[in-house]
This record gives C-alpha cells, structure tokens and sequence, in this order.
C-alpha cells in the first residue's frame, strides 16, 4: 500500500467517524457547531499525526505485555503539551475547546490507530495514516457541527442564514446530535456504494 | 519490560516539564492581561484608557476597587462546574457590566452567558441594581429573562451577581451587613 493510497483510504473508505463509528464521544460533544466540529478534529489531527509517528518509531522497543500502558503515557503527553501550547499562544480557541482538549487522551481512534496501523507499519506510513484518519475525522465532524449548527440557529460559521427564532434547539442538545449523525452515516453510505 | 515502561515514562516527563517551563510565563501573562481587561470592561472603561484599581481578597471574593466603582469576581456552581464572574458595579451599586472569567457551561447552551446578559440583549442586567431590581430568573418570580434552556446556568449566575452585590454592600460598609443578608432573603433565590 503506498503513501497515498494510505491517506485516501483514512478520508473514504475507513472514515473514522461514518464508517469505522469510532471516537463517537467528541463527535457528537463537540458538534454543536462548524466551528468546534472542526477546532476539534484538527486538534486531534495533531495528536494523532504526532501519536502513530512516536508510536511507529518505538513499536519495536516496547516489549508486548506493556505496550498498552506505553502507548497512552505518549497520547495522554502529547494532548498535555498540547493544551499548555494552545493555551499561551491561541487563547481564544483554548476558551471554547479547553474542556474537550483532555478528552482526546480517551479518544479510541487515537489508541485504535496506534494499535490497528502504526504498531504494524513504517513511521512514514503512519505519519500519512495518521493525516489521513486526521482529515477524514475533521471533515467529518465539520459536517456534522454545520449541519446542526444551521438546524439549529440557522448560522452557518457563525454567518447568519436564517434567524435564530427558526432554529430547531434539538439540534444543538445531544437527541439532535444522534439524529444528524444518523442521517448522514446513512447519505454518505448510498453515496460510497453508489 | 520495567525498564522500557520507566524509560518511556521519564522521557515523557521530562518533555512536560520543559513545555510547562516554555509557556507558563505565557499562560500567566495572558491570565493578568486577560484579569485587567476584564476590570476595565466591567467597570465601562475603554480597553486602551487606564484604569487604576487595588484588589483586595474577602474569603470566595475578589474586590478590585477603583475610583469609577468596585468590580468583584463571585463564583457559584453552574450546570458544568464552577462559573467564575466578574461584576462591575459603580458606587451606587448599578451594575456597569460584567464578564465571566472561566466556566464549564453547555457550548450553545449555557455558555451563551457571556453575551445573554449583556447591554442590549435580552437578559440585560446592566444599569440595574439588585437593591431595586429582582436579580432572579423571571421562573421564579424574579426581573431577569434566563437564558433559553438553560434555566440553570441562568440561575447560577444571577446568584453569582446578587452574591457579588452582597459582598460589595458588607466591604463598603460592613454594618449594613445584616441588612444585606435580609434583602437576599426577601429576594428568596435558591441557593
């Protein structure tokens, strides 16, 4: 399997989100609108490049029995180094995304990558898995935070389509969460069969 | 097997400690900036003018006293956690404006906080004063329209402002405070 055969199948055929449903806690949490969905797929993204790099590089090192505990004091580092970093030079996005940050450690993509992909791979595949996977995740959790976030208070990114007063509030709490996402695992699986 | 797992353990430490060295000078600056701001917005006072005030610490409350008013930090458990407010009042006690400084709301829920309450919006507070004004949700009986759907939120940071009222009424003159608590009683706001 080549490079890009690697991340096209991280994008489309093992989706994170609608295909493997994998790392559901963030996705429906953090959705409430685009702009989160995509601040937290990006931030994951980070982590999860950097995770199957380190991971990748040290597979061999790490005997068996241990490699569990081994692989989440490096994610549960990188996600601490990543909130210290965020938190002095983009404060702004730390404001709205701080209390989802931490929560990335948990995040079973992260540990299923680790496991599924760079503990059996080159580090250089891994680095794309892991862009890949990141990308898939991002693009979808912008999709799902869209399409609530325009049910929901008729914005989209924050511009205004339709007023507030003909948004649907189900949308953004969680019931509207599980629905959007239904329906779009459902559009996006007629669509890659089709 | 030990040693790969304390290897692993200590090159990681040893990463955190050198990122928390890098960007803790950075995080507390952005923190007193962020403070300053803050007293300078509730108190109504334009972020590039000056404002001089001392701060003074009263148990759970901050007080930063300036020659415009008092701005007091309050905090009160919200639907996710603690919710840090800074009120502003003038020396008559009006509410001049607030921020809230750290919460754990709902995101398009509950965190809507920081704008609801704000001048011109539908949960307005500002240029009220809690001696005159009911600082409850309009739920339970009070002045104050809560947030959409987020009746607690709402309620948590009226009590947040009534407490930071009370706390500012019993450092301006410690005498009335008595008289504070019986207000807040007459209010009858669930604590």
């Amino acid at each position: 399997m080549n490079n890009l055969k690697v991340l096209v199948n991280g994008i489309v055929k093992e989706n994170p989100t609608f295909v493997l449903l994998l790392g559901m806690c963030p996705t429906l949490g953090t959705t409430s609108s685009a702009i989160n969905g995509m601040s937290m797929g990006l931030a994951t993204m980070f982590v999860l490049i950097l995770s199957n790099f380190i991971i990748s590089l040290i597979k061999n090192l790490v005997p068996d029995m241990v490699r569990i505990p081994s692989y989440i004091v490096v994610i549960a580092s990188l996600v601490t180094i990543l909130q210290m970093v965020m938190q002095a030079y983009v404060p702004d996005i730390y404001a709205t995304l701080g209390l989802f940050i931490p929560l990335i450690v948990v995040n079973c993509i992260i540990l299923g990558r680790a496991e599924a992909f760079a503990a059996k791979n080159n580090p250089v595949a891994s680095i794309f898995d892991g862009i890949g996977i990141g990308i898939g995740f991002t693009l979808a959790l912008t999709l799902l935070g869209a399409v609530r976030e325009l049910l929901g208070t008729g914005a989209i990114f924050g511009i205004t389509l339709w007023g507030e007063s003909y948004g649907m509030l189900m949308f953004v709490l969680a019931p509207g969460a599980f629905i959007a996402l239904g329906f779009l695992i459902a559009t996006v699986n007629k669509i890659r069969k089709a | 097997m030990v040693l790969v797992l304390t290897l692993i353990t200590v090159v990681a430490g040893s990463a955190l400690a050198y990122v928390n060295y890098v960007t803790a000078g950075q995080i507390e600056k952005i923190k007193a900036e962020n403070l300053a701001n803050g007293v300078k917005q509730v108190m109504g006072v334009g972020s590039d003018s000056q404002l001089d005030y001392t701060t003074e610490q009263s148990g759970d409350f901050t007080l930063y006293r300036s020659d415009r008013g008092i701005a007091v930090q309050s905090v009160t458990n919200g639907f996710g956690g603690a919710l840090k407010v800074l009120v502003g009042f003038d020396n008559e006690g009006t509410v001049t404006g607030y921020t809230i400084l750290e919460h754990a709301e709902t995101p398009g829920l509950g965190a809507k906080a920081g704008e609801w309450f704000q001048k011109g919006q539908k949960g307005d507070i500002t240029g009220k004063s809690p001696a005159t004004t009911n600082f409850t949700v309009s739920k339970d009986g009070g002045d104050i329209d809560a947030i959409t759907a987020s009746t607690i939120t709402s309620r948590a940071f009226l009590l947040a402002v009534q407490d930071a009222y009370d706390e500012l009424l019993k450092a301006n003159n410690p005498d009335a405070a008595s008289a504070a608590s019986a207000i807040d009683q007459k209010g009858g706001h669930d604590k």
